[in-house]
């Protein structure tokens, strides 16, 4: 592009005089995925710029400046922190006091048991009970996590994968004893099984077996929850694991490509189910190149939706999404910092036009977050809400010459890999090539070489290091509870009707098999009280296991 | 170097946890420093990690966890060691752990914890002692 005359006529009297005196910090500046940065940003940059293509109206196609009209000047966005632990006793009550400090969704953290479909008393859960969530083995465990909480009032986001069916059994079946009709429920499953192989490690069934369980889960509430969103593609863990933001939106969106596909090879309208389609990603403390992130993942999905699947409802367009702040970027040094962290990267998901968010706790370098940890991170979202006035007007930072250079590059560079997964087949087989899983360990390793070499600063671990008090009042799980969770699993198999609960996992046997649809026949699971374990071990029988596709 | 042998180490995550981010990276990084190092996986019993450890012969195994099982799944862990007459390999703790229980981690025989922050080249000289100690002993 041409430098105007008046950007080279600075350049030339003031800049260079002055960077010769007084050089720059770096010779290079670069954001997290690697793009160069320039010293400024002009009306030269943006020459190419079309308004109305680029960017448009909020609530409009392709949907960068935000999917609501109003955004945060109708509604805030929804307050959800994530909690579960020790039982569903503990964690019923973590989730009133929530709603009474002013939440205003529930999301629910499973332990890594019930995440991968094993029961509270099989040898698989030793040491895992109610560690990293709650522990639901049955019904009787979902009736107890949710006892006192009206479901037909509140929306639930529920972090659930492979077991995702089973546990969305579950929750239609409580709400039906609190007399909810289904299609009344609100809410969210993760239900992204891809991003288990490539970053999260909570699969349980090969691919794509996971996958028609994901179809089916599309396909019956559509039917039958049409307010539920059936699906999270998580970007998150995919940070977490070590990516860089081009790498998170890229590899987020292929994944939900290889849904939508999915679901349209099973016979689905795209339209009918595209609308539930719903996005999870991380807020780095990087805060422009993440609200740029943000941006570019909105308006790539758009015309993946528009081009490639030829969407034609605008809600099938319209990349919603809920965003947590980045726990890797949290430090046992210093804990306090972590608070300053957290609202500078909560501050991004909110400029970045999130739908939904969860701030992290101080303590989380050290433990499963305390109550008072997890007050102040609700606290920091309370003030960016009602004292900044960051959510006064839509997209406040677009037109910044700045943000929309970093939202194209961003763009265009994940378009790149998604290319690149697309040539390898998609994101299933890309996965099985181990691809995105490379790309993620490449970046993940290069970041911790720049921290120890201390190319990359990280306050208070490799600059600024000085003493700090030890964090105290930490969440410890009483290993009681776990055996208290076993016994009422004991209790539970020997007062249900064991004959009807043989009869319902025989039938499910059979669906699995055949080609109909599994929602159904888990409900009925669930409802006779067949524990989690035993609706997953009949689909372990049917579907196979999946082993580790070891990438290192 | 010649006559000098590779320090071997076993990388394990043990139980349920799919946290390997930090698992990953010190692997590979233990492999720049020379060493030789084998990484089990996801998902692994402690029967397994002491298996793979009789198996390879090694000098270390190193054990990542961050779901909070660590005071259940390490005292498993070190008992399936002392089962196959491993009794002298050097066991260390990473992922996220909490100050108050490295003394009992440390007492089950746990010779070094290393939590978040630590610097990969830490761990290394950490291991380069501990093994040449033990050679020593």
């Amino acid at each position: 592009m041409d430098t105007s005359k008046s950007k080279r006529e600075w350049q030339e009297k003031v800049l260079q005089p002055s960077t010769k005196r007084f050089p720059e910090r770096e010779e290079h500046f670069l954001t997290t995925s690697g793009f160069e940065i320039d010293d400024l940003y002009t009306p030269d940059d943006a020459e190419a710029f079309d308004y109305d293509q680029n960017l448009g109206y909020p609530g409009e196609f392709p949907f960068t400046r935000g999917i609501q009209p109003t955004m945060y000047r109708g509604r805030m966005w929804t307050m959800r922190q994530y909690a579960g632990f020790a039982s569903a006793q503990a964690t019923n009550q973590r989730y009133h006091y929530l709603l009474e400090q002013g939440q205003t969704g529930l999301s629910v953290a499973f332990d890594l048991p019930t995440q991968i479909g094993y029961d509270s008393d099989s040898h698989q859960a030793k040491g895992e009970i109610g560690k990293v969530g709650v522990p639901i083995s049955s019904l009787e465990d979902m009736e107890i996590l949710f006892e006192g909480i009206p479901l037909g009032k509140v929306s639930t986001s529920m972090t659930i994968n492979s077991s995702a069916p089973i546990l969305l059994a579950m929750y239609i079946a409580v709400g039906k004893k609190q007399g909810i009709d289904p299609s009344k429920l609100n809410g969210t499953i993760q239900n992204d099984v891809l991003k288990e192989y490539i970053a999260r490690g909570t699969y349980i069934f090969p691919p794509k077996p996971s996958m028609r369980l994901t179809t089916d889960i599309f396909h019956y509430c559509a039917q039958n929850l049409p307010q539920w969103n059936t699906i999270s593609i998580s970007g998150y863990h995919i940070r977490e694991a070590g990516s860089t933001a081009a790498q998170e939106i890229a590899f987020t969106l292929a994944d939900g490509i290889a849904y939508v596909q999915a679901a349209i090879d099973a016979g689905l309208d795209v339209d009918k189910f595209a609308g539930r389609l719903s996005f999870f990603f991380a807020a780095n403390t990087n805060l422009l190149e993440e609200v740029a992130k943000f941006r570019a993942a909105r308006r790539l999905w758009a015309k993946i939706m528009h081009d490639r699947f030829e969407a034609k409802d605008p809600r099938s367009m319209m990349l919603r999404f809920h965003t947590q702040t980045c726990g890797h970027t949290l430090t046992a040094q210093q804990p306090d910092n972590n608070v300053i962290r957290t609202a500078i990267q909560a501050l991004a998901a909110v400029l970045g036009g999130t739908q939904s968010l969860h701030t992290n706790s101080r303590d989380e370098a050290y433990a499963t977050p305390s109550e008072d940890a997890v007050t102040l991170a609700l606290r920091t979202q309370q003030l960016l809400a009602f004292e900044t006035g960051v959510a006064d007007c839509t997209d406040p930072l677009g037109g910044s010459y700045y943000m929309e250079h970093l939202t194209d590059a961003l763009e265009e560079k994940a378009s790149e890999y998604i290319q690149k997964i697309d040539d390898l087949g998609g994101a299933r087989a890309a996965i099985e090539h181990g691809y995105q899983q490379r790309e993620i360990q490449e970046s993940s390793y290069r970041t911790q070489k720049e921290i120890e070499s201390g190319k990359k600063i990280v306050v208070g671990v490799n600059k600024f290091v000085s003493p700090y008090p030890e964090i105290t009042g930490l969440l410890r799980i009483d290993p009681a509870e776990a055996a208290k969770q076993t016994q009422r699993l004991t209790s539970l198999k020997a007062k249900r009707d064991n004959e009807k609960v043989t009869q319902a996992l025989n039938r499910l046997k059979d669906v699995a098999s055949s080609e109909e649809n599994t929602m159904p026949v888990f409900i009925d699971c669930v409802e006779a009280y067949a524990t989690l374990g035993e609706i997953c071990n009949v689909l372990r029988g049917v579907f196979g296991e999946q082993e580790e596709i070891l990438v290192i | 170097m010649a006559d000098e042998q590779k320090i071997r180490v076993l990388v394990a995550k043990p139980g349920l946890d799919g946290h390997d981010r930090g698992a990953k990276v010190v692997a590979r990084a233990l492999r720049d420093y020379g060493m030789e190092v084998i990484y089990t996986g996801l998902r692994q019993t402690p029967e397994m990690i002491a298996q793979s450890a009789l198996q390879e012969d090694v000098d270390v195994v190193g054990v990542s966890i961050l779901s909070g099982a660590h005071l259940e799944l390490f005292p498993i862990v070190l008992e399936k060691l002392r089962e196959k007459g491993l009794e002298h390999t050097i066991v260390l703790a990473g992922g996220i752990i909490p100050e108050e229980d490295h003394t009992a981690l440390r007492q089950m025989g746990i010779e070094g914890i290393f939590g978040p922050g630590t610097s990969t080249n830490d761990i290394a000289d950490f291991i380069k002692k501990a093994v040449a100690d033990k050679k020593a002993a």
